[in-house]
């Protein structure tokens, strides 16, 4: 049932000559796919190339019929990808040929190209299956994809494909970039926006007529969206953004392969997409840009951090009349729960902020350095918001106290510089001056 | 070069030491025109403010000038020549929410977007262009910020980016599309700083502004619109309450009817 240990890295260092065609294939499709779907994605044209994708189909069995009906060899992978290609991008042109004359907005209109070329391309299919001539059985590989198919020059086109997309991607990254970042100003500075909007389509177009054997037309649009949608999720910054959704999308295609070689009847295509798509939800849960243990981990701290500036300030108060605070002074202070100032406490008295006595809690030296530079920087906040930002008064102190957590030091520098040390706001405690 | 020697190719009537002509401008979206017969000479080194309600075609008129919206008619010239042969001279501001801010690239990346042009086609950044970047974002009060994510800068914050990027272009007419819309206090300081700046270097501003109260405190001319130019003039001479009546208030029945009509017409065609 299990593949032994043998087979295992028979297939992993690509032993057998067929596994090694399909993989060395499907990881070069995902080195290209990868490249061309950052840009989709950052363009908003994700849907856009799924119809693309379906639309391929009619194209694929026109070219079929014409290339039977001219008496040639009716399965010549050549002749079928040009008809894909030709019908991928009548697909793209319908959908802008739709929003430009209709008022129907993106979806209605990818819908519509999309649904109704994929059923144009079943019944031609259908037709295509009774012609007289030529074998029409291998046709319908190409809806789901049929990697075991890939021969040793399918992978060399592929390859050769993958090698000038990352080209013209990374020669025409800043132009590519400025078209998808605000057209507009792309426009005005002269670039030829429809232009390079066509280049950009036709890359697109052009990767998922290299998917089609492998991964099929239904599932060609995973390839270009979840590698780059991941990569989202651990990179910021355009350059890294294409180098990870590559390598994501290459190596998802040699794990998919790998895997579905070991398993047997696994359909390579939907394998590759699921070790993607599985990649995508560990990245949306782990990715540390946005991720969502990132992203709670983050307010966590943040929430910790305003309430123990919370507490200080309130013991700093508090401390100011009498150093022993009682315990009910320190909560009427503001609108909390007794839980909260107690686990707050505890929390100080660990980080030996305070120590508790008998006749109450008492900040530490420490704790007093502490509570005077929260108590300081609010209090400098609060008096640019009235001396320069136009807020009224009455105001100021709720605002200050959610924007304070959010400045950071050197922004209360230059607040110290701008009202300078000695012309703090008049408050009820004279500051101490930390320095 | 003699400037008197170039040939106007709007004719005389048009003033030669104007920065932009717009001469018979008539704009139409689906059939239904929103700028009718604008006829304007925006004088050079000036800060000009165009004013008008919502709907007027305030942000239309300055993209039909930098050809992003089709024309029905009219003429445009930028210093006497078209737009596609003076785009280097002119630098443009669009509205804030007209981009994703969630792109993913850093203030910095975005102000070096004005050096593209220059640069050229599929030739990499250079360092050069990165320090003016710098010295654009410095000029804005950005350069803290300079490799901050552009998701992460507070909506003033990234208006300055847009007006770094604008800058950095080095041009000497600017269109700048409400810079003032929803920003805090130092960056609307910030902002009329750089305005000033501009025009003490010669340069043209033309803004899309929508704040009436400070229009005589930062501009010098002023555009008043409402499909068609009410007033324009210097800001003493036309900013009155008469022409703001008549710019914002009531419907102007006749042209409603004549754009309605028009619509019905072409929409039977």
């Amino acid at each position: 049932m299990f593949p032994t240990a043998e087979q295992i890295w028979g297939v992993l260092v690509l032993e057998e000559y067929n596994t090694r065609v399909v993989i060395l294939g499907v990881m070069a499709l995902g080195v290209a796919a990868g490249l061309v779907g950052t840009f989709l994605l950052l363009r908003k044209r994700a849907l856009t190339a799924d119809a693309l994708s379906h639309a391929t189909l009619p194209g694929i069995t026109v070219a079929f019929m014409v290339m039977v009906a001219l008496g040639m060899q009716g399965k010549s992978m050549f002749g079928l990808m040009i008809g894909a290609f030709v019908f991928g991008c009548i697909g793209v042109l319908l959908i802008l040929g739709i929003r430009r004359t209709t008022k129907l907005k993106d979806d209605a209109a990818i819908g519509i190209v999309l649904s109704v070329l994929f059923g144009l391309g079943l019944c031609l299919l259908r037709l295509a299956t009774e012609m007289p001539s030529g074998n029409a059985a291998g046709l319908n590989g190409f809806i789901f994809g049929k990697a075991a198919s890939m021969v040793a020059s399918d992978t060399k086109v592929i390859a050769i494909v993958a090698l000038c997309t990352g080209i013209i991607v990374t020669v025409l990254r800043k132009e590519l970039t400025a078209l998808c970042f605000d057209e507009n100003f792309g426009a005005v500075q002269g670039w030829p926006i429809l232009r390079l909007d066509i280049v950009l389509m036709t890359l697109v177009a052009i990767v998922t007529v290299i998917a089609l054997q492998s991964v099929g037309l239904v599932l060609a649009v995973a390839m270009l969206i979840v590698p780059a949608a991941s990569a989202r999720y651990w990179c910021t910054k355009i350059g890294s953004l294409l180098v990870a959704s590559a390598i994501i999308g290459c190596l998802g295609g040699w794990l998919g392969g790998v895997v579905s070689a070991l398993v047997p009847k696994m359909p390579t295509g939907p394998v590759i997409v699921l070790v993607c798509g599985g990649w995508f939800i560990f990245s949306f849960i782990f990715g540390p840009v946005n991720g969502i243990v990132a992203r709670q981990w983050r307010i966590w701290r943040l929430n910790r951090r305003i309430e123990m500036q919370h507490i200080l300030r309130a013991m700093y108060e508090v401390s100011s009349e009498n150093p022993f605070c009682k315990f009910n002074s320190i909560l009427c202070c503001r609108s909390w729960s007794q839980t909260q100032v107690k686990r707050l406490l505890s929390r100080l008295i660990r980080q030996k902020y305070v120590t508790k006595e008998k006749e109450g809690w008492v900040l530490t030296d420490a704790g007093m350095q502490k509570a005077t530079h929260v108590v300081r920087n609010h209090r400098l906040w609060e008096a640019y918001l009235i001396n320069y930002a136009d807020i009224a008064p009455n105001h100021v102190d709720r605002d200050a106290d959610m924007i304070e957590h959010v400045l950071g030091t050197s922004m209360v520098e230059k607040l110290e510089a701008l009202l300078g040390s000695d012309n703090l706001p008049p408050s009820p405690h004279p500051l101490e001056v930390t320095s | 070069m003699n400037m008197s020697s170039e040939t106007n190719f709007l004719g005389s009537e048009h003033s030669p030491s104007a920065a932009v002509s717009v001469h018979d401008l008539t704009v139409a979206y689906h059939r239904k025109p929103v700028l009718w017969d604008v006829d304007l000479d925006i004088p050079a080194g000036k800060l000009v403010a165009i004013v008008g309600p919502n709907g007027a075609g305030k942000s239309t008129l300055i993209k039909a000038v930098m050809d992003l919206v089709p024309k029905a008619s009219g003429l445009i010239s930028i210093y006497g020549k078209p737009f596609r042969k003076q785009r280097h001279r002119v630098a443009y501001v669009p509205q804030r929410e007209s981009v994703d801010w969630d792109f993913p690239i850093d203030a910095i990346g975005v102000v070096t977007m004005g050096r593209y042009r220059k640069v050229g086609w599929c030739r990499p950044i250079r360092t050069l262009d990165k320090k003016l970047a710098m010295e654009a974002l410095k000029r804005v009060g950005m350069e803290e910020y300079a490799h901050r994510q552009i998701s992460q800068l507070s909506g003033g914050q990234q208006q300055r980016v847009f007006l770094a990027r604008a800058l950095v272009q080095d041009a000497e007419i600017y269109f700048m599309d409400e810079p003032f819309a929803s920003v805090d206090a130092a960056t609307e300081r910030a902002i009329v700083q750089v305005l000033r700046d501009l025009r003490s270097l010669g340069k043209t501003v033309i803004v899309v502004h929508h704040d009436l109260q400070t229009v005589t405190e930062y501009f010098d001319h002023v555009i008043m619109l409402n499909m068609r130019v009410v007033a324009h003039g210097m800001v003493q001479d036309v900013f009155t309450n008469e022409n703001l009546r008549k710019t914002y208030g009531g419907r102007l029945t006749l042209l409603d009817e004549a754009a309605g009509l028009l619509a019905r017409q072409s929409s039977k065609a």
